[in-house]
């Protein structure tokens, strides 16, 4: 009998570092600071509205684009947030998550060998979702001396004819690397001179902790050619409800609202019903939340600067990314040694592209007690190797 | 400034100064001179632990009490809240609206010993018309924290 595979699905990478992950299943007493999602509970007011929904029934489907309030509640939200205007009507489709936004988002606009450019290191689908959308992953390696910030040079000389569209993930998974609005002016006008069309994954957007997020689709000439994908899941703790939103030109959006209608059908109801009320009146948890991180923020580039471990100043979503070449190993060594020696989880920089090698991702998604005692257990450790490098 | 090292005193008096300067990112000398000039200016009023007694061998005893009184010309209703402040059992009283005066939070060790103070020496009191005593059963939630419960944080340990 014939296994029946894709044979370009089959050749596709698993996502992230097998090995390192399933010894972190194994180790049940480890501690963690790998997570990708929030500590915090999604605010009452949000989950009672989604109950609230259950108990009046409202358990159908509802349209392919989403529910036209949530869609009208998230166009002025946007507006009064970034400054961007969409139509709710045709510009916008309510989506499973970010991810699916980014999935759909690529297979609506490409066609067989156009070029998409992934900056990395970045979060682990856009590669894979190229591929399968039958595109040509054409990766950027960011730059710990830029901050891990895209420039326009980077961005010059990786275009060629080709090129179609440019992924942006800023603020950034893994390396919370944000663009403020001088560096977008710059990417900005290569798009519009080379004509390229831009995916801005603005998921971590609220969490921006200098100053204020600046979306690239604000900038002039830039609403056209941007595909906006953002969604709930990190500014107010709702990764578990999966929702998220796609803003682009209607010609887009119609296009990948067909997939979405064949595929998915709409998103999750009750979501959408939580979802128009975190738009409404979520602001406050935001901004509570965004402090909170904030606070951990400074306190684990204090504790690196304590123990002499090397890293930049990081201003977005909710990790850091320090630097370990000095030790002089891998960051899937350190990370399996740090594990297995001081039972602390953290993801090896490579899990987010080849050029996070010599890096760590450390998520500051927890409490600060726990925090504190992972940064105590990464003090001794970092101790332990610059004794052995010294007697050699 | 002060907003910022309140919210965070609030939910952890215990920090160390040094530890607060960096979460605020502030200098640790300005935190210290802003904490004691808030000690000065009562608004920091006291640094209190938050106990579940529940989970104590020591038996404790609390209820709520609602107090209807006369208020006194010129007075109004401070000099009569002052008198009820005065004493050690009673943990908080305030001036509320509706169809009560005063709501006093009080306890004691024992039953007997609450029933004792409402009965001697809250109703005894000339201007307290009337009082209607709610003994606290259990306490699910006090001072912002939910009691009895630990979290446990179930979310995977690495998600990309």
């Amino acid at each position: 009998m014939r296994i029946p595979l894709s044979e370009e699905v089959v050749k596709l990478k698993p996502s992230g570092i097998r090995k390192f992950f399933d010894i972190v299943h194994e180790m049940k007493d480890a501690i963690s600071l790998g997570v990708g999602e929030p500590d915090f509970d999604t605010p009452w007011h949000i989950r009672d509205e989604g109950i609230y929904s259950l108990e009046k029934g409202k358990t159908i489907y509802t349209s392919n684009s989403g529910l036209i309030q949530l869609r009208q509640e998230i166009a002025k939200y946007l507006e009064r947030r970034y400054n961007v205007s969409y139509d709710p009507a045709t510009e916008m489709l309510i989506t499973v998550g970010g991810s699916e936004g980014i999935d759909v988002g690529l297979r609506a606009m490409l066609n067989p060998g156009d070029e998409v450019l992934i900056p990395q290191p970045s979060y682990v689908s856009y590669e894979p979702c190229t591929i399968i959308a039958g595109g040509k992953p054409v990766i950027i390696e960011l730059k710990a001396e830029n901050e891990f910030r895209l420039t326009e040079k980077e961005l010059r000389d990786a275009i060629t004819d080709k090129t179609k569209v440019l992924i942006l993930p800023f603020p950034n998974n893994p390396t919370g690397a944000i663009m403020e609005e001088s560096d977008l002016v710059n990417i900005a006008k290569v798009c519009v001179e080379k004509d390229i069309f831009v995916m801005s994954d603005e998921i971590y957007a609220e969490l921006t902790y200098k100053g204020k997020h600046v979306s690239i689709a604000s900038l002039p000439g830039m609403k056209e050619r941007t595909i906006l994908i953002n969604g709930f899941s990190k500014a107010y703790a709702m990764t578990g409800w999966r929702l998220g939103y796609a803003c682009g030109p209607k010609e887009v959006i119609s296009q990948m609202t067909k997939i979405h209608q064949y595929c998915i059908m709409c998103a999750p109801t009750t979501s959408q019903y939580a979802a128009i009320e975190a738009v409404k009146n979520g602001d406050d948890d935001i901004a509570m939340m965004r402090n909170a991180y904030d606070q951990r923020r400074r306190f684990l580039l204090n504790a690196f600067k304590e123990m002499g471990l090397e890293c930049f100043e990081p201003f977005g979503a909710f990790y850091v990314f320090p630097c370990i070449k000095e030790f002089g190993m891998t960051s899937e060594e350190f990370a399996t040694r740090f594990l297995e020696e001081e039972k602390v989880a953290a993801v090896p920089g490579t899990a987010f592209g080849d050029c996070g090698e010599g890096f760590l991702r450390i998520s500051y998604a927890y409490s600060l007690e726990h925090l504190k005692t992972a940064m105590e257990r990464l003090e001794r450790f970092v101790t332990k190797l610059r004794a052995e490098k010294e007697n050699g | 400034m002060r907003e910022k090292i309140l919210s965070v005193i609030e939910k952890n008096s215990r920090i160390e100064i040094k530890e607060l300067a960096v979460l605020l990112g502030m200098d640790e000398v300005a935190v210290a001179n802003e904490l004691k000039a808030m000690e000065e200016e009562g608004i920091i009023c006291g640094y209190h632990t938050l106990i579940d007694w529940e989970k104590t061998s020591i038996e404790t005893v609390s209820a709520l009490i609602e107090v209807k009184v006369t208020p006194q010309r010129g007075q109004g209703f401070d000099n009569i809240a002052e008198r009820i402040y005065q004493y050690p059992e009673v943990n908080a009283v305030y001036l509320i609206s509706g169809g009560f005066d005063l709501l006093v939070s009080i306890e004691g060790k024992t039953l007997k010993e609450v029933s004792l103070f409402v009965s001697e020496k809250l109703s005894t009191l000339e201007t307290v018309i009337s009082t209607s005593t709610h003994f606290v059963l259990k306490k699910y939630k006090d001072h912002g924290t939910i009691l009895g419960k630990k979290a446990i944080d179930e979310r995977e340990k690495i998600t990309l």
